[in-house]
């Protein structure tokens, strides 16, 4: 039996290189300046996916949830391999919690995707580092979830041996499926773009870039999107009617959890006692730290 | 009688013992229970958990809720869930508190999504406060504080409209209360309703590994990072630990380049640490990092740049080359010592 994969990725800021260019001048980071990134745990989730299914046929199926311009990692993803895209994007969603997300994300699946043999997503994403729109997914799914599963060892029929890097502690689970996982980034080393669907995919484009080349070509949208049918270069665009979501569970009103307020992190500065790199400096260092108790 | 409901901390079980951090958050739990005049509950789930129980009241909880089935003997996400959600579902605790840890992070959220509530991940801090919202005021809220965006800024999330407000906490923030012998408390079983979904995963083997340094209770930490240069060099970290008789601590960075053990990482995806007195060599001091350690009573920074942030979290900073001054503070230290 084929497997259906389907994988959940996230665009994010690339908050692990924040560079001197993105930092203000009071020491606090420029938020707009970070680079709009493929979500690094997911493109491991995405390189399971394809790799499971070099090994027992089927297809992979990849949905973000973000703004319009998210379609990149969608693009992306084509280019590694997956079978399918879709961009769920309806300004609604906007300002999701995990809660609304995964309401989202999993209305998503029940209403166009089902049945599915696996989810798959990386463990957690740069920007938020939560970890929880995974297990609240497949909580929503009515599945299983495995969670930090660095391995695949085998499907056996109706079941999944997993292996989970719990850090301290390894553990082979035996997982119903169908079923989430989530992928941690020891995982495997993510494959690159391949050149030939790079050429191939370049002209894909979502509902919302339709839209506005349609506009400048004066085509109507309805032929351009026919056109990229055709050729399997359109990037399926679902908002909140394609998936048949309750207005009330998804996007600000879908979730409980509210920022009461951001801080930006600004260096203390502390009183910075220097000592000079010499034998005489470093041993009045020494009697200092004697001196205050800090030994002893 | 209060109008809110208990305080609620998931007491973990972890190698038969309960979890470092499910007692710091009894510490943390007793606060916020004496702000809200509720009392403080832990919740255990396990097999043979009595003892732990009793445990749970010497650290401060006032009842402890005891989940004790033989089916529940080692943690699985769909049983453990569903326990926990009925008995929300059944007590409506206002607050509902995980560890951070690998287990925490499997079960809070399934539990969230189930009862349509709120969750923050991760916090380091916890307190109770209002806040306000189209003009309504909400008191007495929980609010849950944590970094975001790689530690770049700290956020306060509240959950004001939802019961229970739940949130995960690191491990290491927050202090553990002493145990107090004789304390009593009331433990109440909570019977154990499965079905057959419960079995969806089952764990087959499960291998643990020692943690190779307890950086957490080391009241000396020497830790090196990438400007140590080579793992050759960075046995001039273990020297000086071994002088002082301190532990071996890395930053990220340090552990990417293979200098060192994942476990000897401090930070925001390492350990928390506040030791008497912190050393960092070669560390330029990222937001992560310093996450992890600028609460230690004293931080001294070893570092080429004079520019690195490390030196702005430090007490006392030494500009100049760790494979040079390194062994110049060693030779000091052993003559004072």
């Amino acid at each position: 039996m084929p497997l259906r994969i389907i994988v959940l990725a996230k665009q994010v800021p690339d908050t692990k290189n924040v560079t001197g260019e993105v930092m203000k001048p009071d020491g606090t980071v420029n938020r707009n300046a970070l680079a709009a990134i493929f979500n690094p745990e997911d493109l491991n989730a995405l390189e399971m996916g394809l790799e499971l299914k070099e090994r027992y046929g089927g297809e992979v199926i990849v949905i973000t949830m973000g703004p319009p311009r998210a379609v990149e990692i969608l693009k992306d993803s084509l280019c590694r391999g997956a079978d399918r895209v879709i961009l769920l994007s309806d300004r609604r969603f906007a300002a999701s919690d995990t809660l609304a997300t995964s309401y989202t994300i999993a209305q998503a699946i029940q209403t166009h995707l089902m049945p599915f043999d696996m989810v798959l997503c990386g463990r957690q994403a740069i920007d938020g580092d939560t970890a929880q729109v995974g297990p609240q997914v497949a909580e929503k799914l009515g599945i299983a979830q495995v969670t930090f599963a660095d391995r695949v060892l085998a499907i056996e029929g109706e079941c999944v041996r997993i292996r989970r890097d719990l850090g301290r502690a390894q553990e082979i689970v035996l997982a119903r499926k169908p079923v989430l996982l989530t992928v941690p980034k020891s995982a495997n080393s993510p494959r690159w773009p391949n050149a030939r669907l790079l050429l191939k995919y370049r002209r894909a484009r979502s509902a919302f870039e339709v839209e506005a080349e349609a506009k400048r070509q004066g085509r109507s949208v309805d032929d351009v999107v026919a056109d990229l049918r055709k050729r399997g270069l359109f990037i399926e665009t679902w908002g909140a009617e394609d998936i048949n979501a309750e207005l009330a569970r998804v996007g600000i009103s879908g979730s409980p959890t509210k920022v009461k307020k951001v801080e930006n992190v600004v260096l203390a500065g502390r009183n910075l006692k220097l000592y000079s790199a010499d034998d005489d400096g470093i041993r009045s260092l020494v009697t200092e730290l004697v001196e205050e108790r800090t030994f002893g | 009688m209060s109008q809110h409901g208990e305080v609620w901390v998931y007491a973990e079980v972890d190698d038969g013992a309960i979890a470092g951090v499910s007692l710091e958050l009894l510490g943390k739990g007793r606060e916020l229970a004496g702000i809200l005049g509720v009392p403080l509950a832990a919740v255990i789930l396990g097999s043979g958990t009595r003892p732990l129980a009793e445990q749970l009241i010497a650290y401060g909880a006032d009842i402890v809720y005891s989940a004790d089935d033989e089916r529940l003997a080692q943690y699985t996400t769909l049983p453990f869930s569903r326990v926990l959600t009925d008995l929300i579902r059944e007590k409506k605790p206002e607050i509902v508190l995980y560890g951070a840890t690998p287990v925490g992070r499997d079960l809070a959220p399934r539990v969230a999504s189930a009862l349509k509530t709120g969750l923050t991940a991760d916090c380091t801090d916890l307190q109770i406060g209002s806040y306000e919202s189209a003009g309504r005021l909400y008191q007495k809220k929980l609010l849950q504080i944590r970094p975001a965006w790689g530690g770049n800024i700290i956020a306060t999330i509240v959950s004001p409209d939802v019961l229970p407000e739940m949130a995960t906490v690191r491990e290491g923030v927050m202090h553990a209360p002493d145990p107090v012998e004789g304390r009593t408390g009331t433990i109440i079983d909570v019977p154990v309703v499965l079905d057959s979904e419960c079995d969806f995963v089952r764990v087959i083997e499960r291998h643990t590994q020692p943690r190779r340094v307890d950086l957490r209770s080391a009241s000396i930490i020497v830790a090196g990072g990438y400007g140590m240069g080579s793992k050759e060099n960075f046995q001039l970290v273990h020297e000086l630990a071994a002088v002082l008789g301190g532990a071996v601590g890395a930053s990220r960075a340090a552990v990417d380049a293979g200098f060192i053990h994942a476990d000897h990482q401090v930070g925001q995806t390492g350990t928390t640490v506040r030791p008497k007195l912190y050393i960092a060599c070669g560390i330029s001091g990222a937001v992560q990092h310093r996450a992890g350690m600028e609460e230690s009573a004293k931080i001294i920074a070893i570092n080429t740049d004079p520019e690195a942030p490390i030196f702005q979290v430090a007490h006392y900073g030494i500009i100049g080359d760790v494979r040079d001054v390194i062994p110049r503070l060693i030779k000091a230290f052993k003559g004072k010592l």
